[in-house]
């Protein structure tokens, strides 16, 4: 696996089909989820991930491969989902335009009540260690994540998407987002600690 | 380090960012006590369930569309 994305990349701007196939199928599930981040209906996300595509195969002779192929596609993805939420912001609730969060804002990520004036735990979290996985893997627990990350500021849910859900490294999420790696952790902090709020209210 | 700090460092943590020191006492609190280690394990199970989203396969005719675009591609270079 040693540059298997450097390589890929060369066998795509070579033409190589075999190559061009097995790409679009392997990265067909991250991308989907990926734009299912900002826009939430299937088909939709279907067409950007599609559209992505095409952008891609237009710019392979251009792009000179400073980044893998998949940071490369699923900053392509993040661009045209982003564009397709905005046409489509009838989904933006009232609340979530009036809302000005600052996301990057430091404020505790859990609930303060839930510790003593001392900062220790008034009653400790559950061990989901007893959860069965059936249980947190579960349909009705992947669609709480799903609706709490599509709930997050998008400065935090880039992140989170791209980091946790498509599973790139910090060095390429940096670079697609154009943000520095403390400020990334921090996003990826308070959006990591909404989703696990969201499960804690599903799982107790 | 108070329960409500660590909680906060958990990222930091996780992505390997705290400094030796810090880490260390990190590692000091969370090995004896029980609410901050079940807040991490929270928030790994928190991650494997976002790893685990189901697998998509593409849909033929989209991949139809897209091999043929390919093709364009290579035979015309636009």
């Amino acid at each position: 696996m040693v540059d298997a994305s450097g390589s890929e990349l060369e066998a795509l701007k070579r033409g190589d089909e075999a190559a061009f196939v097995d790409a679009i199928r392997r990265y067909h599930g991250p991308m989907l989820r990926l734009a299912m981040a900002y826009v939430r209906d299937h088909h939709v996300a279907e067409d950007v991930v599609q559209e992505a595509w095409l952008t891609a195969i237009r710019s392979l002779d251009r792009f000179e491969g400073h980044s893998s192929l998949k940071t490369w596609i699923f900053g392509i993805v993040i661009n045209i989902a982003r564009a397709r939420r905005r046409k489509e912001s009838r989904w933006l609730t009232f609340s979530a335009l009036l809302r000005r969060d600052d996301p990057d804002r430091r404020e505790p990520t859990v609930d303060p009540s839930r510790f003593t004036r001392g900062g220790d735990w008034r009653a400790i979290p559950h061990q989901w260690e007893n959860v069965p996985e059936a249980t947190l893997l579960g349909k009705e627990a992947m669609q709480k994540v799903q609706a709490a990350i599509e709930k997050l500021p998008p400065k935090h849910r880039d992140v989170i998407v791209l980091r946790d859900v498509a599973e790139l490294d910090a060095g390429p999420v940096s670079e697609l987002l154009g943000i520095s790696a403390e400020n990334q952790r921090v996003r990826l902090h308070r959006a990591r600690a909404a989703v696990r709020r969201a499960l804690e209210d599903y799982l107790g | 380090m108070k329960c409500r700090e660590v909680v906060e460092l958990m990222t930091d943590y996780l992505e390997g960012a705290l400094a030796a020191r810090d880490r260390e006492r990190f590692e000091q609190h969370i090995s004896g006590c029980d609410g901050c280690r079940a807040y991490l394990a929270q928030l790994r199970a928190t991650l494997r369930a976002m790893k685990s989203f189901e697998d998509v396969p593409i849909p033929h005719r989209v991949q139809e569309e897209l091999v043929q675009a390919f093709r364009d591609w290579r035979a015309t270079g636009c």
